[in-house]
């Protein structure tokens, strides 16, 4: 008798609440998100990958690789053919590293902020529109101690926002400020940086004098990012590795800059014949 | 082979009303209404609706007149709302039927040779016509005849659907008055003495007697009145362009009372467009502002120019995606105007919309479903509120070598797409990447972050590269040297470039004091780009690595 009328009363507020809430009734696991490579293999063996509908945050100190982390994970989103978008809160995006590192720059909505208040702004009003594969906002440039200021309701109402939705919310900055908001907390650091020595790699006599009378020459090689996680509450259906526990784990950036590979190509022929640090009109012969 | 005619009675009543929301509740329930012309004072009715006439109004009344009369709405007539409204009938001709031809304002005729077969019957079509019309605002007389002549008649004479079966025209036609035949008072006079009331009167008279009297205008009144005049449909070329526009008795200087007109505007366009299966690809808003004070004060100075003159304010949106939701368009308008808005009160408002057909909403099956343009559109349009609008949207590169080398572009609303295929699962199945097959390792680029504008830095040379380097406060030294990196370029120009790039390993720390450290908003260790301006005799720090 008492369960007929609990099934009863079970269908009446299913009934009133149709269309408003899916099966109230039943529990639903917020732990479990759709997982995506973040472009960088060594951070998917280690975490699984960036979680949709949830807040991933990406901090460290400067040059601790978080720009090389945003920008790989945009490459990945855009070339499988998704809509992102980019809230640059101190308008430091470099958009032809970023296109040299495969990130297809149409489907890439960039947001030129001034400072920290417009970028949360932004932030809101493009999680609110929905549709983006992945909304990353770089707060790296911005003062930990104005960073700490925002309310964490804020962080919360990102959170809800992106919730049941594929949208993955994704936070650089210097320090980690959304708690338990944020379902993955990633913390980089990097190693200096590594040079490679251009002396013995050329055979031409021109360029070996050249190197002689130069012997700073030398080449940007990349830098080893190393990264803990902070925080995981990402689970997955099946089994995988153990993602709360802390790991360090290095990734191997490599110099990968066009720019850089276009204008080296040409250096090398111009540069020796004169002072490098004293430059005239005269030396303008290179390639433009 | 069949026409049907649409014919709007009360016309010039009608597209008054059509513009005014308010005025249709009181038509609909039967007030009388009024429309005045001239220069005041001398305002003299020109139209007036059924419910005003048997009120006793009647043409030519002067506005003092009119006004002696209890319950009559009176409005001075638009010329601008009646070309509106003419060009709504047209529309809602087009939406049935390719085949349209311009009667007069107040009239249309369409081809139906065809059309069965999608609508069904006769009258299925004639209560489509007759519901697309209603729909935006005009009340129309339909009339479906087996030739135009007999179409129009009937649309003239009779209220509501009519059909005339072919063979039946004379017999439904016989009797209309001959008012609605002709409009010549002298012919009618004439007609009048012969004792002629109706066209069955008209069609019993002799032709040949009629033609002697009358001329060959005796013998076309003497066909129509039989519905035996055939001709063929003079077809009119449908337009691209929208227009409504909206004149007001006194200037507007917010925008909320603004907001009300414009969506109103948006409204009728979107319902035209509606018609025609089209959308809107820009819209044009133009102002028509009352003339300020500082404006008179520079009309003052500048004898010139023409005191009353009144000043125009353009706002054109151009759109990425065809779209026609109203509201959307509304809140577009609403936050340009916010951003920037008219100088002057407002007096006259233009709106016309270049069509577009409409979007295709279906991409593809494996294609990831992007953001829904319209909505995207209006975020965009926030944040370009938020930010600036030269500050949203898709870095476009330039071909050039400069350091700055891209442009901002409009969001193109993500139609260059690849079609891979994404596999998509579900929550419950989500799986690591790790458990797929192995991915193909792929370089990671080391990250930069532009310094805008670049700072200026005081750099130390020696053993011909950079030693030491001061900029934003801090000072340190260089631990290891890249470069020179050359690039010039433009020469020819103005703004031509030429430079001296170096990737630098600098450490404040070794320089710097610990209170220098908290302050500075760079890193106290990394690698930076500087560059040697040549033109400038300069450095600059571009950028850090991250």
């Amino acid at each position: 008798m008492a369960a007929a009328s609990l099934a009863a009363l079970r269908s009446k507020i299913e009934l009133d609440l149709r269309g408003r809430v899916v099966s109230p009734f039943n529990y639903r696991d917020r732990n479990i998100f759709e997982i995506v490579s973040t472009g960088i293999p060594e951070i998917d063996a280690a975490v699984g990958g960036l979680p949709r509908g949830a807040m991933t945050e990406i901090c460290g100190p400067p040059c601790s690789g978080r720009t090389s982390f945003l920008i790989s994970a945009l490459a990945a989103r855009t070339a499988d053919g998704e809509a992102c978008a980019l809230v640059d809160a101190r308008d430091s995006f470099d958009p032809y590293l970023a296109s040299a590192a495969g990130v297809a720059l149409n489907q890439l909505l960039w947001v030129r902020c001034q400072n920290a208040d417009q970028a949360l702004r932004a932030t809101d009003l493009l999680i609110q529109g929905g549709g983006f594969g992945l909304v990353a906002v770089d707060l790296s440039d911005i003062a930990p101690k104005i960073v700490r200021y925002v309310p964490l309701n804020a962080w919360f109402r990102f959170r809800r926002a992106v919730e049941d939705t594929p949208t993955i919310l994704m936070v650089a900055e210097q320090e980690a400020n959304a708690k338990t908001c944020a379902s993955l907390v990633l913390r980089l650091n990097a190693k200096p940086a590594e040079w490679k020595e251009a002396v013995g790699e050329r055979s031409s006599v021109r360029d070996l004098r050249d190197l002689v009378k130069y012997p700073f020459a030398r080449l940007l090689k990349g830098f080893k990012i190393g990264a803990d996680v902070v925080r995981s509450r990402v689970q997955y259906a099946n089994d995988l590795p153990a993602a709360n526990e802390n790991l360090v784990n290095e990734i191997k950036v490599n110099q990968f800059d066009a720019r850089h590979t276009r204008h080296r190509a040409g250096v090398f022929e111009t540069v020796g014949a004169q002072d490098p640090c004293a430059p005239s009109r005269q030396s303008t012969k290179h390639r433009v | 082979m069949a026409f049907a005619c649409i014919h709007i009675p009360e016309f010039m009543v009608q597209s008054v009303v059509r513009a005014e929301r308010a005025l249709r509740g009181l038509a609909s329930r039967g007030s009388a209404l009024v429309l005045i012309s001239g220069k005041p004072p001398l305002w003299s009715v020109v139209a007036a609706n059924s419910a005003a006439l048997r009120a006793g109004v009647h043409l030519g009344m002067t506005k003092a007149q009119v006004t002696e009369f209890c319950g009559v709405e009176i409005r001075p007539r638009s010329e601008a709302q009646e070309k509106a409204a003419h060009a709504v009938l047209l529309d809602v001709g087009w939406s049935i039927s390719p085949r349209v031809e311009d009667t007069a304002a107040d009239t249309i005729v369409l081809d139906l040779e065809g059309l069965v077969s999608l609508f069904g019957t006769d009258e299925n079509i004639a209560r489509e016509l007759s519901q697309r019309a209603s729909h935006i605002g005009l009340i129309p007389h339909v009339a479906i005849a087996s030739n135009i002549e007999a179409a129009i008649l009937a649309a003239r004479g009779f209220a509501g659907i009519t059909i005339v079966p072919a063979g039946e025209e004379f017999a439904r036609l016989g009797e209309l008055p001959i008012q609605t035949l002709l409009t010549d008072v002298e012919v009618l006079e004439t007609l009048e003495r012969w004792g002629v009331d109706c066209l069955r009167a008209l069609a019993a008279l002799p032709v040949l007697q009629l033609s002697e009297r009358l001329g060959q205008e005796g013998v076309r009144l003497h066909e129509l009145a039989r519905g035996a005049r055939v001709r063929s449909l003079v077809l009119a070329e449908a337009s691209s362009s929208f227009e409504e526009e909206i004149e007001l008795e006194d200037s507007v200087e917010e925008l909320e009372p603004l907001s009300f007109l414009l969506g109103r505007l948006l409204d009728q366009l979107c319902a035209r467009l509606e018609a025609r299966a089209l959308a809107v690809r820009t819209i044009h808003v133009r102002f028509e502002l009352e003339p300020s004070f500082e404006k008179d004060v520079q009309t003052l100075k500048d004898e010139s120019r023409n005191k009353t003159a009144s000043k125009e304010y353009v706002k054109v949106l151009t759109l990425p995606v065809a779209m026609r939701d109203s509201k959307v368009l509304l809140k577009l308008v609403r936050l340009s105007l916010q951003a920037d808005p008219p100088k002057s009160p407002i007096q006259k408002i233009r709106m016309a919309a270049d069509s577009a057909a409409l979007r295709v909403a279906q991409s593809g099956l494996f294609v990831p479903r992007g953001p829904d343009p319209e909505k995207l559109e209006l975020t965009i349009a926030r944040l370009a509120k938020l930010v600036g609008e030269s500050n949203v949207g898709v870095a476009e590169l330039l071909d050039t070598h400069r350091a700055e080398n891209f442009r901002m572009a409009r969001w193109a609303g993500g139609t260059n797409f690849p079609c891979t295929k994404v596999t998509r699962k579900r929550k419950k199945d989500a799986v690591s990447p790790l458990q797929e097959e192995p991915q193909k390792a792929r370089k990671v680029a080391s990250g930069f972050r532009m310094i805008r504008p670049a700072v200026a830095a005081n750099v130390e040379v020696g053993e011909a590269r950079p030693v030491r380097v001061s900029f934003g406060g801090m000072q340190g030294e260089v631990v290891a040297a890249s470069g020179p990196w050359r690039s010039s370029g433009e020469w020819w120009q103005e703004d031509g470039w030429d430079q001296d790039e170096w990737d630098l390993a600098i450490d404040f720390a070794l320089s710097s004091g610990p209170h220098e450290k908290n302050a500075s908003p760079w890193p106290q260790y990394g690698v930076y780009r500087i560059y040697y301006d040549v033109p400038r005799r300069n450095w600059y720090v571009r950028g850090f690595y991250d």
